[in-house]
């Protein structure tokens, strides 16, 4: 066997991982994006052209036979509404973490069985953070993926006990003591039992820290799991020795980190916070305590008259526009009011949805051109200049509460700032409060009217009157 | 058995092919070192990316972090592996190749949603419905 191979292939991971990282370097401008994807594929085909080729690699058809039932699924997956992007991030955020567990536990059994030499202190350690984050993850996303695809059996509410944190601290201590136990002596007899147990106890801290964050703060969790997932490949990395899988799962583990940063930030919630502390617990009691306030309704002629006569209309989306699929109908909104010589913006909150950018490619979708959409800290001081600001299906981040009422669940969130418009128009499905069930100020502003009802045909009645009327005027 | 591997005799022909000797102490400091300035180097290019990319770039990193084919291809296609074994790299293989899939095709498909300006095809659209509106104007 001349050694001229092996080097080849770690050539080969090279030039896949600077593909890799060019391709996220792309990433960063909507104009040299496409490229980054091109750049990814090149190098994962390469990792995985070079893998093939070990010589060591030799049952081909068990390798053929899970790649083409693969794409299958794969294309499915990747045809999915926009609508559904989120849970199916999260779901192939599970997919992820159960391929980096189930490596994990194969090479650690093989290991056992015929290699025990293999098993040093580091790489059991490896393994034992590859299988946990790796199970860990595949049932935390499993559970994610379905709150936001809304399975009638998982509690959308976050879903809490007494002595919760209780039980996650000693599961967390259990795992702790196994793992050291498992790295004195990876050869023992009963090392394959700790081993089970730990993958058992992963599998179900996975879905006990889930359960208890409500739909709210899936832009977070979503984003921590990414890291998670990214992590599971660095752990691999060290347990089979291959910087390709370190340098991919760190660009993956990093990105990951920094997104859930930026949505925390953009919360005013800490990870802790996050992780630990259910929300919307505390809200229920003061919306009991506020005395009822009238809404004040309008209907959609009148509302098409003000929005006809603006300069600058701002249109901020939320959660409740991908709910109604209101989009495309979002679409001739602007159109028809572009054709009136009305500017138009689109303000987007970082945490507007349920992941992050979620806002951004449903209105790509719609062709509305990402030069329009503005994100929340460079629309804030133009909002007072805004004629109407119409809010589509958004309502903890356009809340006022969040600057002013110190006792208010999300004080100190960062929002935007509606209520310092000329007028606001608020769409929305029902009179009940939103989803972290809190009262929002902004609708009994005197400047605010209510336009009750689902948000496409709303939307849809505002665009049918302002094409309409365009030829009266 | 677990004799012959804690004392590992140069003479002696060891279970341990040597291909794997070289996996010291040392080594994994080397490995060490790459994760941290690939930790540093996605730092600085997610850092970079606008807002707006935030959904493609979470599922292009969903494709990417599918690495862990690589390890499943070792595990399901290793010569020496039982089939139990087998077994779990080769679900491993059909997880991580199912996110490579999908994540590149809809990150694609996200990506070319995004224009800078109206394109031709809502520019007709557009112009349709402004021509409509011209002849209702006259």
């Amino acid at each position: 066997m001349p050694p001229i191979i092996p080097i080849l292939i770690e050539l080969a991971y090279l030039v896949g991982a600077a593909m890799f990282i060019f391709s996220l370097h792309w990433m960063g401008d909507p104009k040299t994006a496409r490229r980054g994807v091109y750049a990814g594929v090149l190098g994962m085909s390469v990792a995985i052209l070079a893998t093939w080729a070990k010589p060591e690699v030799t049952e081909h058809l068990w390798i053929i036979i899970p790649i083409a039932l693969a794409f299958g699924p794969g294309i499915w997956l990747s045809h999915v509404k926009l609508t559904a992007v989120p849970q199916r991030t999260a779901l192939s955020h599970a997919f992820g973490g159960l391929a980096a567990g189930l490596v994990g536990t194969a090479k650690y059994f093989y290991w056992l069985h015929d290699e025990p030499a293999m098993l040093t202190k580091f790489r059991v350690l490896a393994i034992l953070v590859e299988v946990l984050l790796g199970f860990l993850t595949f049932t935390g996303s499993l559970i994610a993926a379905g709150k936001l695809q809304e399975l009638k059996w998982i509690p959308q509410r976050p879903w809490v006990y007494k002595g919760q944190n209780l039980v996650n601290l000693l599961a967390f201590c259990a795992v702790l003591i196994m793992g050291a136990l498992l790295m004195a002596n990876p050869t023992a007899d009963h090392a394959p039992w700790l081993f089970i147990a730990v993958i058992v106890i992963a599998l179900n801290f996975g879905w006990m820290l889930v359960m208890p964050i409500g739909g709210a703060d899936m832009p977070t969790v979503i984003a921590i799991l990414n890291a998670y997932a990214g992590l599971a490949a660095v752990a691999m990395g060290f347990v089979l020795d291959n910087k390709l899988l370190i340098v991919a799962g760190a660009l993956d583990g990093s990105s990951g980190l920094i997104l859930s940063i930026i949505m925390c930030k953009a919360m005013n919630r800490s990870f802790t916070n996050v992780l630990f502390g259910a929300f919307g617990q505390a809200s229920t009691k003061s919306d009991a305590a506020g005395e009822a306030q009238q809404y004040k309704s309008e209907s959609t002629e009148d509302a098409a008259v003000m929005l006809s006569e603006a300069q600058l209309v701002v249109i901020v989306p939320g959660y409740g526009m991908a709910v109604a699929q209101a989009q495309h109908k979002t679409r001739e909104l602007y159109d028809a009011l572009k054709k009136k010589g009305v500017t138009v913006k689109f303000a987007i909150h970082p945490v507007a949805g349920r992941m992050p950018g979620h806002m951004n490619v449903l209105l790509a979708e719609a062709e509305i051109p990402y030069t329009d959409l503005v994100e929340m800290d460079e629309i804030n001081p133009e909002m007072p200049q805004c004629d109407v600001c119409l809010v589509i299906g958004a309502n903890d981040v356009v809340n006022p509460a969040a600057r002013a009422d110190k006792s208010s669940p999300i004080f100190g969130m960062p929002i935007i700032d509606a209520d310092k418009a000329k007028a606001v128009y608020a769409i929305k499905r029902s009179k009940n409060p939103g989803f972290a069930g809190i009262d929002n100020q902004l609708y009994f502003l005197d400047k605010t009217r209510m336009l009750f009802g689902d948000a496409k045909a709303v939307v849809g009645e505002l665009a049918k009157h302002l094409s309409a009327g365009s030829g009266m005027h | 058995m677990p004799q012959a591997t804690s004392e590992v005799a140069p003479a002696d022909p060891a279970p341990a092919p040597p291909a794997h000797a070289h996996s010291t102490g040392i080594d994994f400091v080397t490995t060490l070192f790459v994760f941290m300035l690939a930790s540093f180097i996605g730092m600085g290019v997610i850092r970079r990316v606008s807002r707006l990319l935030h959904t493609p770039l979470m599922s292009l990193t969903n494709a990417i972090s599918a690495i862990a084919v690589v390890g499943a291809i070792i595990v399901a296609g290793g010569k020496d592996y039982p089939i139990w074994i087998r077994v779990m790299g080769a679900v491993a293989l059909f997880a991580s190749m199912t996110n490579i899939v999908s994540g590149f095709l809809i990150t694609d498909r996200m990506l070319k949603m995004f224009k800078d300006k109206a394109n031709e095809k809502s520019a007709a659209q557009t112009s349709k419905v402004a021509e409509h509106a011209a002849g209702g104007k006259a």
